[in-house]
């Protein structure tokens, strides 16, 4: 099938920015998003041009390296998957596809669709571990965890930071990624012990990058590749109100 | 406000004054479906309300909670919203609305169009009645009701009313829930249960205040009667 694309193409973060017409004769409905980038590049590379450049990884659906917004939407029309299990097969011949890269304040673009999404690494390094020396794999039972306690921290743990909710975020809040964490570990015994520390400072984290308010439209959660609730948002809320009232 | 406060604080203040709001909201609708009885026995229903109301000290009190709700509601959503604008990632194609209801991603405009309509609504009755000079009814008291039913005599400013009315409904339904969520309430069981509250709660708070103009507009005017 053939596809017009028309790419956001920008040589680094100071330099602005521009959409690129390009054209693809032969494009296989089987083929990945991320197959089809690769055949552009691929036609780019051997006419002599900077070939587009993109986050990817595993290409399976697990890494939350990859991510763009196509036609206007993040990771592209399907809910809950990533870009590189969306296939060439959900458009049609003749389409005109439009890809930029994820945006926010606190996402700047390093080169064509490549973001920097370190202010999540920060975040995650303000409080989104447990300060202990873990050794060796300690017994799986020694510290008793209920089937549904289990079952609902790994929900949250699910996340694979691939930064869907705050490009698809009309304020780029990172509230559902900070919460998935924050949730995750107030869940279970041994992260308990540290909730009321870890939210203040991941949240103070969260504000110092840039992201904005969190105003509940709950678009988020429809194009996590994960799931993620925003049942997760509340559950930081909760934290945040009780750590900041008890401190 | 500005550089004091996270942006988990600034809306559980939007949560905390909009909650009152909303419950100030139960208390106006039912002094307000007075009007909808027979009218001499509204007028004198109506009026001797008022009456109470602005004598009783308690409601002086809850009155002022409710203007400083009503402010910090407002100044707290121009902060949050000149924020998100400047934290905002902007798209050459944009169809992230497929992902979410429009009127959660337009709490803003809704709420300058209820702000919009508060600034006539103070003017026509709270105002006359704080400040105006009112004609007395045959009770003595200040004669509200009157003034009441001269206003809604004109359908454009009935329509005015009712469609405020759907600005504020579709207000509420976003914010009842969203407010709850900001307050942290996270238990599954309980988030539906606000869900179909806030919808009820929506639906009969539009309704009831929509009602009343035109039912007086249809029973009450003086070029039919």
């Amino acid at each position: 099938m053939k596809i017009n694309l028309k790419i956001w193409r920008q040589t680094d973060a100071g330099s602005p920015g521009h959409l690129v017409d390009y054209q693809l004769d032969n494009v296989i409905p089987h083929m990945s998003f991320l197959e089809m980038m690769d055949t552009l590049n691929e036609q780019l590379i051997l006419s002599g041009d900077r070939p587009v450049e993109f986050d990817h990884d595993c290409r399976e659906g697990i890494c939350g390296q990859c991510g763009m917004m196509i036609n206007g939407r993040a990771h592209g029309p399907i809910p809950h998957l990533t870009t590189c299990q969306l296939h060439m097969r959900e458009f049609k011949d003749g389409d005109t596809i439009y890809v930029e890269p994820f945006r926010g304040k606190a996402f700047p673009v390093k080169r064509d669709l490549r973001v920097d999404r370190s202010a999540f690494d920060r975040i995650i390094m303000a409080g989104g571990f447990i300060s202990v020396n873990t050794g060796q794999a300690p017994e799986a039972n020694g510290i008793p965890v209920s089937h549904e306690h289990a079952e609902s921290a790994f929900d949250s743990a699910a996340c694979i930071g691939c930064g869907a909710c705050v490009a698809t975020c009309k304020n780029s809040s990172a509230a559902l990624f900070t919460s998935a964490k924050i949730a995750h570990l107030a869940k279970l015994p041994q992260g308990k012990i540290e909730s009321r520390k870890r939210v203040l400072s991941m949240v103070e984290q969260m504000d110092i990058e840039a992201f904005g308010h969190c105003t509940n439209t709950e678009a988020c959660e429809v194009e996590c590749p994960q799931n993620i609730s925003v049942l997760n948002i509340a559950r930081m809320n909760w934290e945040y109100t009780l750590s900041k009232v008890l401190k | 406000m500005e550089h004091t406060l996270s942006t988990l604080m600034r809306k559980t203040l939007m949560a905390l004054t909009g909650l009152f709001l909303c419950f100030f909201l139960v208390i106006h609708l039912l002094g307000n479906l007075q009007l909808l009885l027979p009218a001499v026995q509204a007028k004198e229903s109506f009026n001797g309300y008022s009456q109470l109301l602005s004598g009783n000290i308690f409601i002086k009190i809850i009155s002022y909670v409710l203007y400083t709700s009503l402010i910090v509601h407002c100044l707290d959503a121009l902060v949050i919203t000149l924020k998100n604008r400047k934290t905002a990632g902007k798209y050459a194609v944009d169809k992230r609305g497929a992902s979410s209801k429009w009127y959660s991603r337009n709490m803003g405009i809704l709420g300058t169009l209820i702000l919009i309509f508060l600034v006539f609504h103070f003017k026509d009755f709270w105002y006359q009645y704080k400040f105006g000079t009112l004609p007395v009814d045959e009770y003595g008291h200040k004669d509200l009701y009157t003034i009441v039913i001269a206003a809604y005599q004109d359908w454009w400013y009935v329509l005015f009313y009712v469609l405020s009315m759907f600005a504020l409904g579709y207000h509420l339904l976003h914010g009842f829930f969203s407010a709850a969520r900001s307050l942290g309430v996270y238990h599954p069981k309980y988030v539906s249960w606000i869900r179909v509250f806030g919808r009820g709660y929506s639906y009969v708070i539009t309704a009831g205040f929509a009602i009343i103009p035109i039912y007086v507009y249809l029973t009450q005017h003086v070029s039919w009667n």
